[in-house]
């Protein structure tokens, strides 16, 4: 799968759109669906929740494994996909389509590669 | 004296020669030698099968095993099946492990989803876990369940078990959560406090059904009161009362848990015992513990399996909610053939001569000058008389006659209990002895 | 297979009670249930019988070699059976009299001593019902001791090697605790340098088993213990792995302040397909008045019960504990004696070594050189150039009619395959077993393809764990097709 130019990168493999200025959906690409295997159950957090840059936001389940999903920016969770809930197995269908969270009121988000960057560093992880 | 090992001396010489050993000791190679512990053990030299069968018989029979039992309080004389004992005794079911392997395990995995499937019927409520150590432990990790960010307090019954207090007592003074006891009043959980004692930081409240003075309590209301005040409701049932009385899911319980040790467990002094939980499909992930799914093989075939792992600790490790790896597997088995040799009808029945027994009983001790009826509430095996004697001066009496009586309470009551094991000659008796020690 | 509850039809039941001998009594309206209690209906034939298909699907270390790493899969003894199965160990009922049950607090306070001696501590409970319970219980007795000295709310951080069992960092979070995992060294152990970075002020405790999950014994030990001891902290031994040294190296010596034992592990108690087992705690002289209530004490000679123990943690569990799973404990011990428990473990350590060296000739070993009671292949450059996972040769295993080793465990291994084969195995089963295991080795490296689709010869193939934790059916319904 190709990675979306429009997007953003963290080393932890989220992928952040830019909605405006201030806020932003995020996912999770990829690289990390194929490293998690079929996902069985996504831990979301709560609307109204903060956002803090490095931190875990939520976790993923696969059947013998929890990965945390790290927050690349600082905000506030507006929103939160409800659909991954009954249906986690999205995010391994369609990594870019399937968003955990929409944040608002974000600040600091520096550091996100871009996509080419990004595959740069996927490359180097291998 | 006593091994099981198979190894001879001669092919322990080859097994260490294939090593590339010369000695035993050399196997220790990597302990240094400080660590060593080379005096002999100071325990007992081993004994033969014969010696080691005369010496725990012996003290067997340093025990006294009661023809009459009057004593509930947590563990109960109920009738076991002989079918139960025979099932739980296959040397396979004995010795297997935890079923990770799911492919030679549909067996054991089959019997832990039915057993689940008996609990949630048992209980009305809609999944159940595959056990855990016990109805007191099964309290404490309900409680943990209800916890979130905000609410981490939990309201407990000052009429539950003693025990079941002081376990969920030690649970919340670990993950430094508060707990609080809801006061009693006449026997009952007095549901007035608990409405004031209610607040945005409770997380669940505990209420026994039967409490642990036999009464019945008025679940629904507490369960209302939980919810207006966005708390959960956990029940603690006795599963035999179950049979008959509404269940937690009737009465809006979210939580059920309980002391499974009355399905199909001897008593054992005190353990094994069986804690059963069981809740709504909301808080389904929130379970501890083993839970058994069914699904399917790649031919299409039945399978069952271990699931939802990933809220385990083997997986989950400082993120799990809680540390449990075993379940209770035999007990939780031993209590499936019970219900289902007993089915629906002897379930039922069972619980309905406790009750009918109970009944008897409490009107014929009472009916003895001095051993009045303390509580007025509605009871079902159990119940709380007073003794106008020196409490032990009358037990004494009794266990002469072979019969264990009430279980003295701190505060001068004796808490009676009747099962489907006592037979009404029997409680003729003890009223006639409760009158001969009055008389003396 | 059908379930019970597709087996029953309405009607079907036996007669196990008499009738009500007295006047049938009703509750009220308000308290009776009105939902139906679908339990199934059978005779009892069709019952036993529906077990004993059951039983046929299933698989125990009665039926054969069981070399689960960590679980020390040994035969467990009928005697022991027989012995749990006393009256006057079953019929008795927890709140007796102390006079009436002197003979059930002698087996506790018996079995107290003789694993005291056995584990070099002073005092023990036998409340928990298992290891992580046992966990619990002595990470307690830690929170306690820091409580008590007013260090309750610095002494926060516990200390687990990233080897350990994942019951471990669990336990310390139930104990309001967070946990400092630091990453063992290239040699298995625990990393000295990185444990000196993590030891402080705010440190409660240190968690070890030793042997490790790697199989083993880490030197270092005293020195790890006494850094702990001089940061602060406690330290607690995770028994899981004591068959391997039982009777030769005491936890107390090693610088342990409390253990958990597994009694269903090492004291050859049976699993039960995953319980009952029993988690016994000892502790050091100073951490013994925390220990769970009632304590054992003697007053005028006889035995009893003291519930007067202001300092102890409070209850882990109702009553006394797994007292039958203790009853089968002491049989066990009273039976090997003295010189039977090292050899037990001295026989457990040859086996694994023996085992270890004759799979060696294919599977590449976790680490070289001698190991303890149990050992860790990896198969992660299989995994990566000929896709064989640790997972394919399990399943292929099954096939043969061998349970597998421990799969993916400890985590620090990839593609880890642990195996511990006990001591109570012949040499002839070690060495079929062995010649099985690399046989399965060569067929799942020429033909990977059939190795991912076994088992072929088992009940069913594999199941599908992602539907299953997708899609949970976690109990039978009637609507069900």
């Amino acid at each position: 799968m190709d990675t979306p130019k429009n997007l953003k990168y963290a080393k932890t493999h989220e992928w952040v759109e830019f909605l405006d200025d201030s806020s932003a959906r995020i996912g999770l690409t990829d690289y990390a669906q194929k490293k998690l295997g079929k996902l069985v159950f996504v831990n979301l957090p709560l609307v109204g929740d903060e956002l803090s840059l490095g931190q875990p936001l939520g976790d993923v389940e696969s059947v013998k494994a929890v990965s945390d999903v790290i927050s690349p920016l600082e905000g506030n969770v507006a929103e939160i996909n409800e659909a991954l809930l009954d249906a986690p197995g999205l995010i391994n269908d369609d990594p870019y389509g399937a968003w955990l969270v929409k944040a608002d009121d974000i600040t600091n988000n520096d550091d996100l590669l871009s996509a080419e960057e990004y595959d740069a560093f996927c490359e180097s992880e291998e | 004296m006593g091994h099981y090992l198979s190894i001879t001396d001669a092919q322990k010489q080859q097994m260490l020669h294939a090593i590339g050993l010369n000695a035993p000791e050399d196997l220790y190679a990597a302990v240094p030698a400080a660590l060593l512990h080379n005096a002999a053990l100071e325990i007992p030299d081993g004994m033969s099968e014969l010696e080691t069968l005369r010496t725990m018989e012996a003290l067997a029979a340093k025990n006294t095993v009661y023809p009459t039992v009057f004593r509930g309080a947590g563990a109960y004389r109920h009738y076991i099946p002989a079918i139960v004992s025979a099932v739980t005794a296959k040397e396979t079911f004995v010795t297997a492990y935890t079923p990770y392997q799911a492919e030679i395990s549909q067996g054991i995995l089959q019997s832990i989803y039915e057993y689940q499937t008996m609990i949630c019927t048992l209980t009305g409520m809609d999944v159940s876990n595959a056990s855990v150590y016990d109805g007191a432990s099964a309290a404490a990790e309900a409680c943990a369940m209800c916890r979130d960010r905000k609410r981490t307090k939990a309201l407990l019954s000052a009429a539950a078990h003693p025990d079941v207090i002081e376990v969920v007592r030690t649970y919340c003074w670990a993950a430094n959560t508060e707990l609080q006891l809801i006061p009693v009043k006449d026997g009952l959980t007095d549901l007035d406090a608990l409405e004031n004692m209610l607040d945005d930081t409770t997380a669940c409240v505990y209420l026994p059904q039967p409490n642990y003075f036999g009464l019945i309590e008025d679940a629904p209301t507490a369960a209302r009161l939980a919810h207006s005040a966005g708390a959960k409701l956990i029940m603690g049932v006795n599963p035999i009362a179950a049979a008959v009385l509404k269940t937690p899911a009737e009465c809006g319980a979210d939580i059920a848990v309980g002391e499974g040790q009355p399905l199909g467990l001897p008593l054992s002094f005190g353990g094994p015992y069986l804690g059963f939980m069981a809740a709504t499909s909301a808080m389904m992930r929130k379970l501890p513990g083993r839970i058994v799914g069914e699904t399917t093989d790649a031919d299409g075939n039945r399978a069952f399996v271990l699931t939802l792992q990933a809220r385990e600790q083997h997986i989950r490790r400082e993120k799990a909610s809680s540390n449990i790896c075993s379940n209770q597997a035999l007990c939780a088995m031993t209590a499936a053939v019970y219900m289902a040799a007993m089915g629906p009808g002897g379930l039922r029945e069972a619980a309905v001569q406790c009750l009918s027994k109970a009944h008897y009983m409490a009107a014929r001790i009472s009916a003895v000058p001095g051993f009045a009826l303390r509580y007025k509430g509605e009871f079902f095996h159990e119940f709380v008389t007073e003794c106008p004697l020196d409490r032990e001066g009358v037990l004494s009496a009794l266990s002469e006659k072979g019969i264990l009586g009430g279980l003295p309470l701190p505060d001068g009551g004796l808490l009676w209990c009747a099962t489907e094991m006592n037979t009404k000659a029997e409680i003729d008796v003890l009223e006639d002895v409760l009158r001969e020690v009055c008389a003396k | 297979m059908k379930l019970l509850f597709e087996k029953s039809v309405s009607g079907r039941g036996s007669a196990y009670l008499p009738q009500c001998d007295v006047p049938v009594v009703t509750l009220s309206a308000g308290f009776t249930r009105e939902t139906d209690l679908a339990l199934p209906q059978l005779s009892e034939n069709d019952l036993s019988r529906h077990y004993s298909a059951l039983e046929k699907r299933a698989y125990g270390v009665n039926d054969g070699f069981y070399p689960l790493g960590s679980c020390t899969m040994k035969y467990n003894p009928k005697i022991n059976e027989k012995i749990a199965a006393l009256g006057g160990f079953t019929d008795i009922h927890p709140l007796q009299p102390a006079q009436s049950v002197q003979g059930c607090i002698d087996v506790l306070s018996t079995a107290e001593k003789l694993l005291c001696e056995i584990a070099g501590m002073d005092a023990m409970t036998f409340q928990p019902a298992a290891g992580a319970h046992g966990e619990l219980t002595g990470m307690l007795l830690i929170k306690k001791y820091h409580e008590l000295r007013g260090e309750g709310k610095k002494r926060t951080k516990v200390i687990v090697p990233d080897s350990s069992h994942g019951t471990n960092p669990a336990t310390a979070v139930m104990c309001g605790m967070t946990v400092v995992s630091i990453p063992s060294g290239s040699d298995g152990c625990v990393d000295m340098t990185l444990l000196r970075e993590a030891l402080g002020e705010d440190t409660a405790g240190l968690m070890l088993t030793n042997p490790n999950t790697l199989g083993i014994f880490d030197k270092n030990i005293l020195e790890i213990t006494t850094l702990v001891h001089e940061a602060g902290g406690l330290t607690y031994y995770d028994g899981a792995n004591l068959n391997a040294i039982m009777g030769i190296v005491r936890p107390g010596d090693m610088g342990f302040d409390c253990v958990h034992l597994n009694l269903h592990k090492t004291f050859s108690t049976p699993h039960g397909g995953g319980g009952p087992g029993s988690g016994a705690v000892g502790c050091k002289a100073f951490l013994a008045s925390y220990l769970p209530k009632p304590q054992i004490t003697v007053e005028d000679g006889a035995y009893t019960f003291d519930s007067d123990c202001p300092e102890s943690i409070g209850k882990v569990k109702a009553f006394y504990g797994n007292f039958l799973v203790v009853v089968r404990a002491l049989a066990y011990i009273l039976s090997l004696g003295s010189s039977g428990i090292p050899d037990a473990a001295l026989h457990a350590v040859l086996s694994a070594n023996y085992f270890k060296k004759r799979l060696s000739e294919k599977y590449t070993m976790a680490y070289e050189g001698l190991c303890m009671h149990e050992f860790v292949m990896t198969l992660e450059r299989e995994a990566k150039e000929n896709k064989v996972t640790a997972m394919d040769i399990a399943k292929a295993l099954l096939d043969k009619g061998i349970h597998p080793p421990t799969m993916y465990f400890p985590l620090i291994v990839h593609e880890a395959l642990m195996a511990e084969p006990t001591e109570t195995e012949s040499k002839e089963t070690l060495d079929e077993a062995a010649g099985i295991f690399l046989a399965v080795y060569d067929a799942a490296m020429k033909d990977p393809e059939a190795a991912h689709l076994s088992p072929r010869l088992t009940a069913i193939g594999r199941p599908d764990e992602v539907a299953a934790a997708r899609t949970p059916r976690l109990r039978w319904t009637p609507e069900q097709p």
